[in-house]
C-alpha cells in the first residue's frame, strides 16, 4: 500500500501522521487519507480539489505531475510526501 | 466588555486586558506566528480567522479557554460553464466576521468576494449563492493591486436581521432583504470614484468600499470609508453624501461609528492613495460628533513625529459604551482610549503587524 506522510509544520494545527492507505493513484491515496481525518483534507487541497498553491506532493522523492486532478498513478510500494517550503517575512 | 481587546496579526492573536485606568497590558497570546485575518467576539465565545497561505484560511473557536477548528467556508465545485470567471471558485481568506442577531447565524465576507452564512454557530458554512452567481460579480475587481475582490464589511440591521449591507473592495455596496436569498446594488448615488476611466466614475458598482459601520441604535446611518473619501447615507446605504470636512485627509481605511450617537463617528486618515502614511508623520485620529459636518483631529498620546503607521479596515474598534476606542497599525502600534478618543494610551510591546481590532462582547 503507498505510504502518505505529511510535513511536521502540521502538527501546530492537527495530527497527521503517516498512513498507509490503498489508492491507485495520489488523488485515491490522499482521498483514503482524508476519509479517516477530514480536517486535513483543507490543509492539503483548496475548494476545488486541487492541491494548495504553495503546498508540494512529492511520489518516491519527484515532485507530482499532475496537480489539479492528481491522476499520477501509484503503485503500492511508493512513499507519497506532502510538504512545503515555509516563506514570508 | 470594555476591558478587554483582541488584536489579530500577521503573527499570532493578542489579547490586550485592561489594568487599571488608563493602563492597559498584552495579557496572552494565541496562535503566534499564524497570520489572523479575522475576528469575532460575540456571545461569549471568540472566533479567529487564520490565513495560514500555503495551507489555506481556517477558522478557530474560543469557548472557556478552549480553542478547537470549525468548519470553514468553502466554495462549490466550479462547474464546467464557468470558465469566463475571472475569480477562483477557492477561499482565499475571511475578511469580515460578523453576528447575525439570529440564534446561531454568522456572517462570514471572503475573498474572492463569497458571501457565507452559518446558521449554527460557525460550525458549518453555505456559501450565499444567490449572490455569487450574480452576472455582475464578473465585474467585481481585485483589492489592493490583487487579483481577487474582497467583502470588506456585513451590516446587519439589528432591527431586522433579514436586512444585509455587503461592503465590496472593489464593487460597492449590495444589500439583501431576505437574509441573502436576493440581492440588489444598494449605492444609488452620491459616490464616486476618482481612479476609474470618467464614464464610470459614478457607476455603483465601481466603488472601493474601503470599510463600512453602521450606528446600531440607528441603523439607517451608515458611514463609509472610500478610496477617495468619506461618505455618509441616511437611508441605510441607498444614498450617500460626501463628509468633505474630514481632516487632516479624506483617504484611509476604516471608521468606527458610535453605537447609540448618530452623529459621531471616528477615522484614521492617511495621506492619500498613492502614500498611504499619516500626514506629516503623525498619527491622529478624527472624530466628528455632529454627522460629519466638522472633526477633531485627535492626537493626544499618538506619535507625533516620523510615525508611519497605517490603520486597515478593520483595525478601529469602538466598545458599547461608546468611550472606550482602540486602533492599531501596520507598523504594529496599539492605541487605546478611555475618553472618546481625546487622549490614547499604548499598551508596553511591538507587535506584528495588525490586521484587526476588536472589543469583547
Amino acid at each position: 500500500m503507498p505510504t502518505v506522510a505529511f510535513t511536521r509544520a502540521l502538527e501546530r494545527f492537527l495530527q497527521a501522521p503517516p498512513a498507509d492507505v490503498g489508492g491507485a493513484t495520489v488523488g485515491e491515496a490522499l482521498g483514503a487519507v482524508f476519509a479517516s481525518r477530514p480536517a486535513l483534507k483543507g490543509y492539503v487541497l483548496d475548494d476545488q480539489g486541487g492541491l494548495r498553491r504553495h503546498v508540494a506532493l512529492y511520489v518516491n522523492g519527484r515532485p507530482v505531475r499532475d496537480r489539479v486532478r492528481l491522476s499520477d498513478p501509484v503503485a503500492a510500494s511508493d512513499r507519497i510526501y506532502v510538504f512545503q517550503a515555509l516563506t514570508g517575512g | 466588555m470594555t476591558d478587554r481587546i483582541y488584536v489579530g496579526t500577521r503573527k499570532g492573536l493578542f489579547e490586550i486586558a485592561r489594568q487599571k485606568k488608563g493602563v492597559w497590558a498584552i495579557a496572552d497570546v494565541h496562535f503566534l506566528g499564524d497570520p489572523v485575518s479575522a475576528l469575532l467576539s460575540t456571545d461569549g465565545a471568540l472566533y479567529a480567522a487564520l490565513d495560514l497561505g500555503h495551507f489555506g484560511s481556517h477558522l478557530w473557536k474560543r469557548e472557556g479557554n478552549a480553542w478547537r477548528e470549525l468548519g470553514v467556508p468553502t466554495f462549490p465545485p466550479k462547474p464546467d460553464d464557468a470558465t469566463d470567471d475571472p475569480h477562483p471558485w477557492s477561499l482565499g481568506k475571511i475578511w469580515s466576521l460578523e453576528s447575525g442577531f439570529v440564534s446561531g447565524r454568522l456572517w462570514a465576507g471572503t475573498m474572492p468576494g463569497g458571501l457565507f452564512r452559518s446558521d449554527d454557530v460557525g460550525e458549518s458554512w453555505k456559501l450565499v449563492e444567490a449572490l455569487w452567481m450574480m452576472p455582475e460579480r464578473k465585474q467585481w475587481m481585485g483589492v489592493a493591486g490583487g487579483e481577487q475582490p474582497g467583502i470588506s464589511a456585513v451590516l446587519v440591521d439589528p432591527r431586522k436581521p433579514d436586512e444585509i449591507r455587503v461592503g465590496v473592495s472593489t464593487a460597492g455596496v449590495w444589500a439583501s432583504h431576505d437574509a441573502g436569498k436576493s440581492w440588489r446594488i444598494m449605492n444609488r448615488g452620491g459616490m464616486y470614484n476618482e481612479y476609474m476611466p470618467p464614464e464610470r466614475r459614478e457607476d455603483p458598482i465601481a466603488m472601493d468600499i474601503h470599510r463600512l459601520a453602521r450606528c446600531a441604535a440607528h441603523p439607517d446611518t451608515v458611514w463609509c470609508q472610500h478610496h477617495n473619501g468619506v461618505f455618509r447615507s441616511e437611508d441605510s446605504g441607498l444614498s450617500w453624501t460626501e463628509v468633505t470636512a474630514i481632516k487632516p485627509s479624506k483617504f484611509g481605511f476604516t471608521v468606527a461609528a458610535h453605537p447609540r450617537d448618530r452623529n459621531t463617528a471616528w477615522f484614521v486618515p492617511a495621506i492619500k492613495d498613492e502614500k498611504r502614511v499619516p500626514v506629516d508623520g503623525k498619527v491622529v485620529v478624527a472624530r466628528t460628533r455632529d454627522g460629519g459636518k466638522s472633526f477633531d483631529v485627535l492626537h493626544k498620546g499618538l506619535p507625533q513625529r516620523h510615525a508611519y503607521d497605517l490603520v486597515l479596515r478593520h483595525a478601529l474598534d469602538v466598545a458599547v459604551d461608546g468611550t472606550t476606542l482602540a486602533f492599531g497599525s501596520t507598523s504594529g502600534g496599539v492605541w487605546i482610549s478611555e475618553d472618546g478618543g481625546d487622549s490614547w494610551t499604548a499598551p508596553e510591546g511591538r507587535l506584528p503587524p495588525i490586521n484587526a481590532v476588536r472589543f469583547a462582547a
